[in-house]
């Protein structure tokens, strides 16, 4: 089959490679009819994610058809449509069973890896490096998919793949962003980074109840779909001090509830984003962290501080003493995706909201490679790019 | 026993204060100066040099040191053999002065009966020990097992069964003369409501060459707890999710 194969920074090539086997019981296998690219993989693809592999299969977004099922697999059946997370879990252990399936004890054959790192394993998950389990990814023709039996969910049908696709990932992040925010009814709610991720954690943050949603970017682009989609107030940060302004745009008091939609690749021209950008360079720093120092300088005494933007390692002059004077609330990490898709899946169906809206880009598998640098450097209008792997594009 | 010996041993106890209880004593005089000899050796000779070797040697002397200054030692007592009140250390199937001790934990979202069912018929085991190639249940308590050695060998050993109560503990050795002489115990505790069954593993062995063969197997990364705390892993994996996770076999653009 063809796949989008990782080589190095800036380096990603579409490679034949051979077809995806069963190889537990709990897997399937899917062909893929629509899979995206993700900003998490625009860390991957700039080099910032350790334990990489040359020839790795990228892509953790993705949907398609059953093509095959392991012998453990009894609620899915080759035929079926259906939507696969992100996130890889058994199902069966204490964090699966407390609904925190981002820390699945049971899916990352390479735990020991995060171990040395972190302490303790998060989960499994496709496409994103050794450490995470290194799974192949979905951007390409076919995915195998471990714990098959209960990660993918199925799509109803009249449902079309661009309006369920984000179900994968960037859709119940968004939403899960929002929940760890504790937004109570009439709150403010500032969140930085209007990319796919925070497009979805605006659109949940009024599914949630919040009073006001204030949106900050510095591409224009994706101000104006935060403001016309999002129906969020708005703040460009190249051209206004982003924490004053929230002072007084929230009498004083500051945002209740912030979300960094942003990550370890926050840009700026503020000192401290330059002084990032140098030391991450001469790999003296593994993030830059410029969106969430705002993020706890801005936020009220007592509020929340909810981070879905990807972190890595360690990072520097964090705002401990901020943080700690003021008590903020912290919530973070990969999306317990499971929780989510069928409550999403619902909406959609109910018509509360199509998913769609972020899509720029329709390409095909070949057209990759060069879909990355136009997504990275927000090039052409790019807020979300969708690959059909089996079309081919003219 | 020799007037210097115990004067020795009475210094021993004298170094290692609020240990003396006698009745903790657990490892013989002739050890206990063993240990401490070597130990001090292994310990000095780590402290004194750089380099791998010696950050391996000095908490392997580290731990014979106090090991021989105390009298005590833990797996002894988890096997209830004591070669200091015995006499000799005829009991002990693994000379703790030479062995690796390993102990590890591991707790499984299930309960007890269904974890020390599927350990106590030890042929399940090579399904989730990568370095065991074969278990050959002989009898109630005796068993043959094969592991893979170093470089491509094979290490065999019959083992027997010398305390079990069912669904608490299984503590095996190896029968005498064996190449590689070891001795473990695999405990069961219910943490009660939906915390699940912690397992604990302590096993004590005498690599073949000894200590300083352990410690050129951690050089080469075959570090005994990271072997154990993995096979733990696979345990639990296989209890809760039915399965290994594995990429073994998919694709990448690297094969071919
Ligand atoms: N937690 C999870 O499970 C999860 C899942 C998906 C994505 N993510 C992460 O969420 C983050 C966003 O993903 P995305 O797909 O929207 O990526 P993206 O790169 O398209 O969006 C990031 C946005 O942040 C903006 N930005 C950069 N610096 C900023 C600053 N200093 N202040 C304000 N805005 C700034 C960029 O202009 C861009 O629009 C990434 O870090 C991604 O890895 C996390
Ligand atoms: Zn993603
Ligand atoms: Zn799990």
């Amino acid at each position: 089959m063809r796949a989008l194969c990782w080589f190095g920074k800036e380096d990603v090539r579409v490679e034949a490679v051979p077809d995806p086997q069963i190889l537990n019981p709990r897997d399937a296998i899917v062909k893929i009819t629509t899979t995206a690219i993700c900003g998490s993989d625009l860390h991957l693809y700039d080099g910032v994610i350790p334990t990489m592999e040359k020839g790795d299969i990228l892509g953790h977004e993705f949907m398609g058809e059953i093509v095959e099922v392991g012998k453990e697999v009894h609620n899915l059946k080759v035929g079926d449509r259906v939507v696969v997370p992100f996130t890889i879990a058994c199902g069966n252990c204490f964090f699966c069973k407390k609904g925190l399936w981002a820390s699945c004890d049971n899916s990352n054959p390479n735990a020991w890896m995060l171990e040395k790192l972190y302490g303790y394993s998060g989960s499994g998950l496709f496409g994103y490096s050794h450490m995470m389990g290194g799974y192949a990814g979905g951007q390409a023709e076919f995915a195998r998919v471990p714990f098959a039996d209960i990660g993918p969910v199925k799509v109803p049908d009249g449902l079309a793949d661009e309006q369920v696709l984000f179900l994968s990932d960037i859709f119940p992040t968004g939403y899960q962003a929002a929940e760890n925010a504790n937004i109570a009814a009439g709150d403010t709610v500032a969140i930085w980074g209007c990319g796919p991720v925070g497009q979805f954690a605006i659109q949940s943050a009024w599914m949630l109840g919040a009073g006001r949603v204030i949106a900050i970017d510095r591409v224009p682009e994706r101000l104006e779909l935060a403001a016309t989609k999002g129906k969020a107030e708005i703040i460009n940060s190249d051209t206004e001090n982003v924490v004053e302004k929230l002072r007084s745009m929230t009498g004083g008091r500051g945002p209740d509830s912030c979300i960094d939609c942003v990550g370890m690749e926050s840009t700026g021209h503020t000192p401290d984003a330059l002084y990032d950008k140098v030391k991450m360079a001469m790999k003296l720093e593994t993030d830059r962290p410029t969106a969430l120092r705002e993020v706890i300088t801005a936020c009220r005494k007592g509020g929340t501080v909810s981070i879905p933007g990807v972190y890595g390692g360690l990072l520097d002059k964090f705002p401990m003493g901020a943080a700690f004077g003021k008590g903020l609330i912290f919530k973070m990490g990969q999306t317990n995706m499971h929780n989510y898709l069928k409550p999403l899946m619902d909406r959609i169906e109910k018509g509360e909201i199509d998913p769609s809206f972020v899509i720029t880009h329709r390409l095909g598998l070949e057209d990759a490679p060069a879909a990355y640098k136009t997504f990275r450097d927000k090039q052409d209008g790019c807020i979300k790019v969708v690959l059909k792997p089996h079309e081919v594009t003219a | 026993m020799a007037e210097n010996t115990q004067s020795l041993v009475a210094m021993f106890d004298k170094i290692w204060p609020g240990e003396s209880n006698p009745d903790e004593v657990n490892v013989g005089d002739y050890e206990r100066i063993g240990s401490v000899v070597t130990g001090a050796v292994f310990f000095t000779y780590g402290l004194a040099r750089k380099g791998l070797l010696a950050k391996i040697l000095a908490p392997v002397g580290g731990y014979l040191l106090q090991r021989g200054l105390r009298g005590t030692c833990a797996i002894y007592q988890a096997f209830q053999i004591n070669t200091a009140r015995q006499g000799g250390n005829a009991k002990a199937t693994v000379h703790a002065n030479r062995a690796i001790k390993v102990k590890r934990a591991v707790t499984i979202n299930k309960p007890v009966s269904e974890l020390y069912s599927f350990w106590r018929n030890f042929e399940n085991l090579p399904s989730i020990m990568d370095h065991l190639e074969a278990v050959t249940v002989k009898d109630k308590d005796h068993s043959h097992w094969v592991a893979k050695g170093p470089a491509g060998t094979k290490v065999e050993w019959d083992a027997e069964i010398f305390r079990e109560k069912e669904n608490e503990v299984i503590a095996w050795k190896s029968v005498e003369g064996s190449s590689v002489p070891n001795a473990g115990t695999v405990q069961f505790t219910d943490l009660g409501q939906e915390r699940g069954t912690e397992v604990l593993v302590e096993l004590d062995y005498e690599p073949p060459a000894g200590v300083i063969g352990a410690a050129f197997a951690k050089l080469f990364g075959e570090e005994p707890n990271i072997q154990v705390q993995e096979d733990l892993r696979h345990f639990k994996q296989k209890m809760e999710a039915g399965e290994l996770p594995t990429t073994t076999g998919q694709p990448s653009a690297r094969e071919s």
